[in-house]
């Protein structure tokens, strides 16, 4: 490979040739400020932040975007760099709406940072300021665009999902992120999957914050509030408090939830237990019965209603099974409220989820076993972590406790469900158990592991051929949709993520500045919390868990997939459309 | 100023629509000809309503939200309906100082529809245009393409009766 030697601050790197001038300076362990770069994703020289000096260049130069050259001097930080920076800020600031204090992302903003470290007010330009209605059409986000810097971090996300609802509209002052027609956004294609919440660099765009009903639940007597929780939130949830990105919190989580005032806090994992036992059966009855092939996972409502709207003719291929929250949440208003004596209607069931989505999907119709909701709030792992800071929990300090029976019980095949592959993984050891009637030992299935975006794998199960193909993000949905619609795909199962990634970098979790997503591998590391706790658990099939064979003893005449199951367990799909 | 989005419905038809089809037809195979089918499609509709982008983002394969991206960065680009009869009051310097904006006011009061806007039958639509070149004439509005110069507020009724109003 050809090398360029250059000079950054002074210390001397060598790079790819085509590398760019911020290349270099990370290289050279030098950081330089940035806005609207996205390593990969988007590289576009919009915000003139990361201006530098550089010789046998013109003027000051975007090392996002500009390539070093042989002996090329690098200087980041001159009084020259630092002027321009500074005014570019005051410009940014010029229309930006400044209400930080109760801003979603103070302290957690990039643009409040940058003002801060370069001595910005805000009070430097005043002129025309535009206006703009902020759109909360939608159950999942809001966006307010007077806090938007047009850095286009959402535009190039939401392309890279293959979703493209976003966009720059309108030119000069006027010109404004937002939707074709200026439609609301719920009359959009939009998936619900919140990227756009984690690479937005200001609180122009933000998940709806649903906390208030959280805490009126908790504060009214007469209800019984069961909070529970993904099993891709204990990967995550540290990182609010300080912590570094991939601790495990799962104790210190569920400390947190009953000091907020859950009468009882459960495991979503134990509704992902339930869902391998239903899909697996569903796969198998598919494959002997002649079913639709491949079947597709469901788990992921961003993932389900980019199918309905992007290939409203494949609908079929989707499993009937409902996602593991809902699935948790059918269960606790059916056979636990039973058991406890609790009438549905006074049970609030408050789902703590790593997606946006799921505020969207528990208002979907066909999700209501008990007649009631399964799911009354879904709360993204950033409310919980204000729900904590608000409460007054020192965090860090809590004791680790444990989930309440009887959903608090989980198996190593649940827990990996936070993860891409993680709900083939899990499939894969039951039907491997089922069709060979045995109680098999290798259980680890390293194909379907890591964050390729689509991860395929040929396996023999007991004389059986079956293909699979993992993928995340829309980008990778829409490769392996597009084979599936042409009738090319030779798959029997395909689990599908709608966020890159899966549920452990989804569209609620916390969120890092972009230098951080450009340099660290998120996924891997939080990944690696969830792969740890399953090989450290007992039982680690989910047909193994005792409470979902209790759940199917109890309640489901022992049968996986009976009758009863289907109403409680499985719901529908509608055809959509784009526009 | 954003650019106004057209609230009167859409009017098009089959041969509208089959024009567009083969000139979007003969244009997919590159996704870089998206202006040049825009600008075709606004020759045959005469404006790009949320059903003609829908057609070429569908065609062409790009997202709905780039085709309205395009379509309100560039002047040339109208959102807007004209109406059968299209009237444009100059705002030019010489126009505007001799009265044109009371004109441009009236117009809008007496259609009840506000500037780039069409009249819900179709049959009105009034925009505001730079300097036409008719200074001496100034304040002056074209009809279609007919010129009326030197004029008051209260030649305005007049005019418009003249196109059936």
């Amino acid at each position: 490979m050809d090398m360029i030697n250059c000079k950054v601050n002074g210390i001397a790197v060598s790079v790819p040739k085509g590398s760019t001038i911020l290349e270099a300076a990370r290289a050279a362990g030098v950081e330089i400020p940035t806005l609207c770069y996205m390593k990969e994703i988007n590289a576009i020289g919009a915000c003139r932040i990361c201006v530098v000096e550089a010789t046998g260049a013109r003027g000051l130069v975007p090392a996002c975007v500009y390539p070093v050259s042989e002996g090329m001097e690098i200087q980041t930080n001159t009084a020259k760099v630092q002027a321009a920076r500074k005014t570019t800020l005051e410009l940014i600031l010029s229309t930006h709406d400044k209400k930080c204090l109760s801003c979603a992302r103070s302290t957690n903003c990039e643009l409040q940072k940058l003002c801060n470290d370069y001595g910005v007010t805000g009070d430097e330009f005043e002129g025309f300021k535009p206006e703009f209605a902020i759109d909360d059409s939608a159950p999942h986000l809001v966006r307010d665009n007077n806090k938007c810097i047009l850095c286009r971090r959402c535009v190039a996300v939401c392309n890279q999902q293959f979703v493209g609802i976003l966009g720059a509209n309108d030119r000069g002052i006027d010109t404004n992120i937002g939707q074709a027609f200026k439609l609301n956004l719920n009359d959009t294609p939009c998936i619900s999957c919140g990227q756009c919440t984690v690479v937005c660099p200001t609180g122009a765009l933000t998940e709806k914050d649903d906390t208030d009903k959280v805490w009126a639940a908790i504060a009214d007597p007469t209800k019984h509030v069961v909070m529970m929780t993904a099993p891709a939130v204990r990967a995550a949830l540290g990182e609010e408090f300080g912590n570094p990105i991939g601790t495990g919190v799962e104790g210190k989580m569920v400390a947190a939830l009953r000091r907020l005032g859950a009468d009882k806090v459960f495991d979503i994992d134990f509704g992902a237990d339930v869902t391998i036992v239903e899909e697996a059966t569903e796969l198998l009855d598919r494959v002997k019965n002649g079913g639709v092939l491949p079947m597709i996972t469901s788990c992921s409502p961003g993932w389900v209603r980019f199918c309905e709207q992007y290939y409203p003719d494949e609908i079929d291929h989707l499993s009937s099974c409902k996602s593991p929250m809902q699935m948790t949440g059918a269960i606790i208003k059916t056979w636990y409220a039973e058991k406890e004596g609790i009438k549905p209607e006074d049970i609030v069931v408050v789902a703590v989820m790593p997606c946006t989505a799921k505020k969207y999907e528990i208002k979907r119709e066909d999700q209501d076993a008990a007649g009631v909701p399964d799911v009354d709030v879904s709360i993204t792992t950033r409310e919980l972590a204000r729900m904590i800071k608000r409460q007054g929990l020192n965090f860090n300090a809590l004791p680790d406790e444990e989930f309440d029976n009887p959903l608090g019980q989980d198996t190593g095949a649940a827990v990996i469900f936070g993860t891409t592959g993680g709900v083939m993984e899990a499939a894969l050891r039951t039907a491997n158990d089922w069709l060979t009637g045995k109680d098999n030992t290798e259980i680890v299935y390293e194909a379907v592991r890591g964050n390729e975006s689509i991860k395929e794998a040929t396996l023999e199960i007991a004389g059986m051929t079956i293909k699979v193909a993992v993928a995340s993000g829309g980008k990778a949905a829409n490769e392996i949709m597009k084979k599936i619609a042409s009738g090319e795909a030779d798959w029997t199962f395909v689990e599908i993520m709608g966020c890159p990634g899966g549920c452990v970098t989804g569209g609620g979790q916390p969120i890092h500045p972009q230098y951080v997503r450009d340099t660290v591998d998120i996924h891997g590391l939080r990944a690696k919390v969830l792969y740890d706790q399953d090989e450290a658990a007992v039982l680690r099939k989910s047909h193994e868990s005792p409470v979902v064979k209790a759940l199917y003893e109890e309640y489901y005449k022992d049968t996986y997939g009976c009758h009863k199951a289907h109403h409680d367990l499985h719901t529908t799909y509608k055809a959509g459309k784009k526009f | 100023m954003q650019k106004k989005i057209s609230s009167t419905p859409f009017r098009g038809t089959a041969e509208q629509e089959a024009q567009l089809q083969s000139i979007i037809a003969a244009n997919k195979h590159d996704k870089s000809r998206l202006m040049a089918v825009m600008q075709e499609a606004q020759g045959i509709y005469g404006y790009l309503p949320l059903e003609v982008q829908n057609m070429i983002a569908e065609g062409m394969e790009v997202p709905l939200e780039k085709v309205f991206g395009v379509a309100t960065f560039y002047a040339q680009f109208s959102l807007t309906q004209k109406g059968e009869v299209h009237i444009a009051v100059c705002l030019g310097t010489a126009c505007y100082v001799k009265g044109s904006g009371t004109i441009y006011d009236e117009l809008q009061s007496q259609l009840g529809i506000a500037g780039d806007e069409c009249t819900d039958d179709g049959r009105f639509s009034l925009a505001a245009s730079r300097c036409i070149g008719a200074c001496g004439l100034a304040p002056v509005l074209t009809v279609n393409d007919e010129v009326y110069g030197r004029l008051t507020k209260d030649d305005v009724a007049g005019i418009l009766e003249k196109y059936g109003k």
